[in-house]
């Protein structure tokens, strides 16, 4: 009996070898689908970066899946079960839902997945292209470099020769150049000159005309040209049967010069001065010029042409130097001989100043006693006639001396306080006799508003109003001469280079002094003033005169900052001289300065007063105290500063202190006596006994509290006044 | 009697305006002359006298000092010049004190043969003048022992200053 198994029978063919392949195959195929997935997972944990795990679970379930349908079906080669089948079923099964799923799945991934393709091959172009742009910008620096290098190496010597072979050599040096050139221009212009090759030691000095189309173009244009090589400013080597001659590149390069540079431009290339460089590279090497050794190829031409100028202003500037100090040796040599002339004038000055008046005055003097003796009539007149001659001389000697003070500008204005009105008056009857006698009518107006007092050099001004004056008595034979006194305040006559603007304490005095005689050419009026010119019209050589009176007269009114001129309407229809000069107005209404021989008696009583000399020098110090015992006073003498501090009392009301000696000591004791007596009542008076009177003295006296200074050797009469102007007024700074 | 006294005076007028204008003595000396009156009668002798001791203790101390060429001790030599100066001013020695003032300058450029020099001269002159003095004083004891007044006053033209001179040419 058969039983019916639940067995299935294979419907096999009865070859057994297709059936061991299959089973093997299956076998396989179920290890291989088992470890695919393994191996992903393997490799999916190892990367960092998986978004799709998803999917490769499902992927993997797939798999597995159809791995186990596989394996399972290795059962099924042999009798199986109903359970196999079963088993087999159900993998198949899932094996199917799990792959329709998936399927639907990569429908959606496979996109995604291509996408992140596309997107992996752009980043990559781009890293390409930076990658490039990296490679640029690197070229770029490297010839910012090369540039800044080869600059530095230009720039760093102010050496023309250095500076253009330095060039050749860094630029042959940077860009592996076989030979390299530069063309001058010569004097003329119209020749190129090779000065300086870099290979050749000696270039064989052979010119190009300037003219050349090739070098036009190159001229003409600021960026590097490249040229062939068979022009003539490239041919330089030796042609030794090269085959290929490298590529050759002129550049221009600009010769400034310092007009070209202005403060705040760049230099403007008007020059029509250029060199020629001539770079070629080696033969044979089939190289090309780059864009970027072009450009350097340009920078490093200005640079050039920055570092000759610069050379070029320093030569310049050398050359100016070098002058400059020869000119001041020069100039220093011809100062001291200038120094040397003017020391041995003066000292020639000094020396005949006294000289010459010492026998002048003695024959004045001597002649003027002869006077007052017994003379016969002719024996008089000789007398008289020398005595003019002799003040004539005296005068013109005064004069000269006077002027080259004057020019020397060495004088200076001894200022005081006096009478302007009594000046006149004085002027006027000096000169009377002498008018009267010539029959000239001589009239004074002093305007009203003429001050009194007024601050001023009083011989000097004496002296302008008497030549003048003088002046216009000599040249009148006939008329009458007035002379107007009067307080200037705007000005409308004067010269127009000439303003005059009253200031507080000051004021403008205006003499005008006219005359009805001779009268002067109005052409000759600017020699008037000239020294030693005389109008030859008028001259009567018996009136004497140097012609220095009115030159001597400008000088001293233009000291007090005046002005002085002449009208006149022509000859014979007189003239008229007007002068302005600066004079201050004194607030004092009583007379003071220059001492006259005795016009004020002093009536004040030294009787008794008590006063303190000191002074080192045994001789002075007797003599100064004579003269205040002459004088009145109760005289104690010490000779040192401490015994003069130890001996000073309130009773002394003056102390006198010579500081002659040199150093600061002797002004201590002022500071001393200060501090000793602070009730200012009670302190003496202090005077300085000095043997200069410059202001430095002055200031210094003051800056130590003493209450005066006075020159020695002191008159009588000086101290005198001094003592009265002291003891009335506490103060004196004026008796000098 | 009268015309010897006047002709003494007349000797001594001349012989001391001789005195300034040969240079020895300037303004100065009259100044001094000036405050000898019936009080003190001597002023002058005495200041004079005392300026000649003066004279011959600094003229020593400075040739001591200016012998060894050495060590010349300018500095003591440069203070004796100026209180010789400042002496010299103050009685009117006029030439004595003009050589003081090359003297000076020579010790400022301390120039030993210069201050040897300067420093003879002012020997010289002070013991010239001295001489000439002494003959003065005694021209005028014999005024004063002949019984006359000693001149006091002088013709104002021995004032050798030069003033304001009237510019006239004519």
């Amino acid at each position: 009996m058969m039983e019916v198994c639940n067995c299935i029978e294979p419907q096999w063919p009865a070859d057994e070898l297709l059936m061991k392949y299959q089973y093997i195959s299956d076998f396989f195929i179920a290890v291989a689908y088992f470890s695919i997935p393994l191996e992903l997972i393997y490799f999916v944990k190892k990367s960092a970066v998986f978004p799709y795990r998803w999917v490769l679970v499902q992927f993997g379930a797939f798999i597995v899946l159809c791995g186990a349908t596989h394996l399972i079906n290795l059962w099924t080669f042999t009798t199986n079960s109903r359970t196999v089948a079963l088993v087999m079923t159900t993998a198949k099964v899932l094996t199917a839902v799990v792959s329709c799923a998936t399927a639907l799945m990569l429908v959606h991934i496979i996109p995604d997945l291509l996408s992140v393709k596309t997107r992996e091959l752009f980043l990559k172009n781009k890293a390409a292209e930076l990658d490039r742009e990296m490679g640029l910008i690197r070229t770029q620096e490297e010839t910012g470099r090369h540039v800044r290098m080869l600059t530095h190496e230009i720039r760093s010597t102010l050496d023309r020769h250095t500076i253009l072979k330095t060039t050749l050599v860094e630029l042959g040096r940077t860009l592996a150049l076989e030979e390299c050139a530069l063309w001058m221009p010569t004097r003329t212009g119209l020749e190129l000159q090779l000065s300086y090759t870099l290979r050749q030691q000696h270039p064989v000095e052979y010119t190009v005309p300037i003219q050349l189309p090739v070098i036009n173009q190159v001229f003409g244009t600021s960026r590097a040209v490249k040229i062939s090589p068979n022009s003539p400013v490239a041919r330089l080597r030796p042609v030794s049967g090269k085959y290929l001659l490298g590529e050759v590149v002129a550049v221009r390069v600009p010769l400034l010069h310092l007009s070209n540079f202005q403060i705040n431009d760049w230099p403007e290339l008007s020059t029509k001065r250029y060199a020629l460089m001539v770079l070629m590279l080696p033969s044979d090497s089939a190289r090309q010029w780059h864009v970027h050794e072009l450009e350097l190829v340009e920078v490093v031409a200005d640079q050039v042409a920055v570092a000759l100028s610069h050379a070029a202003i320093l030569e310049e500037s050398m050359r100016a130097r070098d002058l400059l100090m020869e000119q001041n040796v020069a100039l220093d040599i011809a100062r001291r001989e200038a120094e040397t002339a003017i020391r041995a004038r003066n000292d020639f000055l000094a020396v005949m100043n006294h000289e010459m008046r010492t026998p002048m005055h003695a024959i004045i003097a001597l002649s003027s006693l002869l006077q007052e003796t017994e003379l016969t009539p002719e024996q008089r007149l000789m007398v008289e006639t020398v005595l003019k001659s002799s003040s004539l001389l005296a005068t013109l000697m005064n004069d000269v001396l006077d002027l080259s003070r004057l020019e020397d500008g060495s004088l200076q204005l001894e200022l005081g306080t006096f009478n302007l009105h009594t000046l006149f008056r004085e002027v006027l009857n000096l000169i009377k006799p002498i008018a009267v006698v010539k029959k000239l009518p001589i009239t004074l107006n002093l305007a009203p508003d003429l001050p009194e007092f007024v601050v001023g050099d009083e011989k000097r001004l004496m002296q302008i109003i008497l030549n003048i004056v003088g002046n216009a008595v000599k040249f009148s034979k006939q008329g009458s001469i007035s002379v107007t006194a009067l307080v200037t305040k705007s000005d409308n006559r004067a010269p127009p280079d000439f303003f005059v603007v009253p200031t507080g304490s000051h004021f403008y005095l205006r003499v005008k002094v006219k005359d009805l005689g001779a009268g002067i050419n109005p052409q000759d009026i600017p020699k008037l003033f000239t020294k030693f010119a005389q109008t030859q019209s008028l001259a009567t050589r018996s009136s004497g005169g140097s012609g220095l009176g009115l030159a001597i007269s400008k000088r001293f009114v233009n000291l007090m900052e005046g002005n002085i001129w002449i009208e006149s309407e022509g000859v014979g229809k007189g003239c008229t001289a007007i002068f302005d000069v600066k004079l201050g107005i004194s607030n004092e209404s009583k007379q003071s300065g220059i001492p006259k021989v005795p016009a004020n008696p002093q009536h004040v009583n030294f009787a008794g007063l008590k006063v303190l000399v000191m002074d080192e020098n045994g001789v002075s110090r007797m003599v100064t105290k004579g003269l205040l015992v002459h004088l009145g006073c109760e005289v104690a003498t010490v000779s040192s500063s401490e015994e003069c501090l130890r001996v000073v009392s309130h009773e002394h009301r003056v102390v006198f202190m010579d500081v002659c000696t040199p150093g600061v000591e002797n002004y201590q004791i002022a500071l001393r006596i200060h501090e000793k007596f602070t009730k200012r009542h009670q302190r003496p008076l202090l005077v300085a006994l000095t043997g200069n009177t410059d202001k430095s003295t002055k200031e210094r006296c003051m800056s130590f509290g003493l209450d005066g200074v006075l020159l020695k050797p002191v008159s009588l009469d000086n101290m005198r006044n001094v003592l009265s102007d002291l003891l009335e007024h506490r103060v004196l700074y004026e008796a000098m | 009697m009268n015309t010897v006294v006047a002709k003494l005076q007349r000797q001594f007028q001349d012989y001391l305006v001789s005195l300034y204008q040969q240079g020895f003595l300037d303004n100065q000396f009259t100044e001094l002359r000036k405050l000898q009156d019936e009080g003190t009668p001597d002023f002058v002798a005495e200041v004079v006298s005392l300026f000649f001791d003066d004279c011959s203790k600094l003229i020593n101390s400075m040739s001591r000092s200016l012998e060894r060429p050495e060590n010349v001790d300018f500095k003591q030599v440069d203070s004796g010049v100026h209180q010789l100066k400042g002496s010299s001013s103050s009685v009117g020695a006029r030439r004595v004190k003009n050589v003081c003032i090359s003297f000076k300058e020579c010790c400022d450029v301390q120039n030993r043969e210069g201050c040897l020099r300067c420093l003879q001269q002012v020997d010289y002159e002070y013991k010239m003048l001295k001489t000439k003095l002494q003959d003065l004083f005694n021209l005028e004891q014999q005024i004063v022992q002949a019984g006359g007044a000693i001149p006091q006053h002088f013709p104002s033209y021995t004032i050798l200053r030069p003033d304001i001179r009237p510019c006239l040419d004519a």
